[in-house]
């Protein structure tokens, strides 16, 4: 049976890692090179790294960086941060990554996944959405390298992205990021019913129980950030990531 | 002698080779078709579209050399995902025929109206080995393997499918005829799991 897939990750900045509370505040938790290594490790299922810097600076993914990060993994590797081309997804599939994450670029023009996906498949773009709550209940579509909203619908943008090509979608609770408080759980229930892509759902994972919550809401895969790079209610750095035992147990029995 | 892979424009090669070094052999990234032949195994990678990978492999020369080296000088070839799907006849994802080295054609999933199953197959999943094979143990523990595709390989001989994975229905994991193998997941991406495969692959006499 195909399990759900349970994802670390990582923020990258400087070529260092950080952990960002409702995307700001980065504080530095490690070298990528070591996290990685701990985490093949414990045998993680997959790992996304997203440099957070790359698109709000307008410069270029950090291909040296990268290609150790994706050499050093012995599980699926997906790259966010600074993508805006195909040329730029060509040379990071060739270093070994196995997906782009797109945002800032398909925000500005969709036809970027339709690109990547009729070369590479579409199993190969995954497009990232930032969601905001406002007032009343309202979200907003959050454009995360711009600090500023985007005025499309968020539910929208999906289905543009899943139409334009996108093979997986990463919806982050902005929100909730870092706070380890818990998911919006409403938010996945949401998107996981109109999307027939794999949805992974990212922001404020604070315990086992909230990833079964995620999974039961109709998310294919959790992605969590600080759950698995702090430790104890002082946020100590340390990396950890459930044994294959207890996210068996945990995830049984959740229909797909 | 060591394991080549050709540079096809649509093939992931630094986690291959990272693996395969794991493993305890030697793969070198293939600049020109004419090395083919110099290797004792080959192992052709692959993420993207069928009809992007054939034609890669035609334009850029390596159909002919890797035709003689399966067919004629039958050393070990090891395709992985599109690399796989390569090997058979033909793909409803493309319109070009494939190398055709196994009698298979490759067909889009399909699932009754209302499923909750997506497309792509994408994450990892537990196998069923069918037979005694060079590649993947007959083990009493759960094996599983990362796996990201919306197209899978349907064999015309039962017999050459080695392992299924269950998707819908029971769909092939990995084939293999005589020196030919492939695996539809992939395991440079599969933990101990994927590197005890290359390790087989690697060891393989030739």
């Amino acid at each position: 049976m195909l399990k759900h897939r349970v994802i670390p990750c990582l923020l990258l900045r400087q070529g260092g890692l950080v952990k960002t509370k409702r995307f700001r505040d980065p504080v530095y938790v490690g070298d990528p090179i070591n996290a990685i290594r701990i985490f093949n490790e414990k045998e993680v299922d997959e790992l996304m790294v997203l440099d957070i810097e790359a698109s709000r600076e307008g410069g270029e993914p950090d291909f040296e960086l990268i290609g150790q990060c994706a050499g050093e993994c012995m599980m699926p590797l997906c790259y966010g941060g600074g993508v805006r081309s195909l040329e730029q997804a060509r040379q990071l599939f060739a270093l070994g990554v196995e997906k782009v994450c797109i945002q800032s670029a398909a925000l500005s023009d969709m036809k970027i996944l339709r690109e990547i996906a009729d070369v590479f498949g579409s199993q190969s773009v995954l497009f990232s959405l930032d969601v905001r709550s406002g007032l009343f209940g309202r979200r907003f579509a959050y454009h995360a390298a711009k600090r500023m909203d985007d005025s499309r619908q968020w539910h929208e943008l999906l289905q543009a992205a899943v139409s334009h090509g996108a093979g997986e979608i990463m919806l982050n609770a902005v929100d909730r990021d870092g706070m380890m408080k818990g998911m919006d759980v409403a938010l996945i229930r949401e998107a996981a019913g109109q999307l027939s892509v794999p949805l992974i759902a990212g922001g404020g994972v604070g315990s086992l129980a909230d990833i079964r919550q995620a999974v039961e809401a109709g998310a294919s895969a959790v992605s969590a950030g600080a759950f698995f790079v702090f430790y104890g209610p002082h946020r100590a750095v340390l990396i950890t990531y459930p044994r294959y035992q207890e996210l068996e147990a945990l995830l049984q029995g959740v229909q797909r | 002698m060591h394991i080549g892979i050709p540079s096809i424009a649509c093939g992931n090669f630094a986690s291959v080779v990272n693996t395969v070094a794991r493993a305890g052999g030697q793969a070198t990234l293939l600049a020109r078709p004419e090395q083919v032949r110099e290797c004792s195994k080959i192992i052709i990678p692959g993420v993207g579209a069928f009809d992007h990978g054939m034609r890669s492999l035609h334009d850029e020369g390596w159909s002919q050399p890797l035709h003689e080296f399966a067919t004629q000088l039958k050393r070990p070839v090891l395709g992985i995902c599109l690399g796989m799907q390569l090997m058979c006849r033909s793909s409803e994802e493309g319109v070009l025929p494939g190398l055709g080295w196994i009698d298979a054609q490759v067909r889009r999933f399909k699932f009754p109206e209302g499923s909750s199953l997506k497309i792509p197959h994408m994450g990892w999943n537990t196998i069923v080995v069918c037979r005694d094979n060079p590649l993947i143990a007959r083990t009493d523990g759960e094996q599983r393997f990362y796996f990201v595709h919306s197209y899978h390989a349907v064999c015309s001989q039962q017999e050459d499918v080695i392992a299924t994975t269950r998707y819908g229905s029971d769909v092939t994991a990995a084939f293999q005829r005589d020196n030919v193998m492939g695996a539809q997941f992939h395991p440079e991406k599969s933990h101990r799991f994927g590197l005890g495969l290359i390790r087989k692959f690697v060891e393989l006499p030739c």
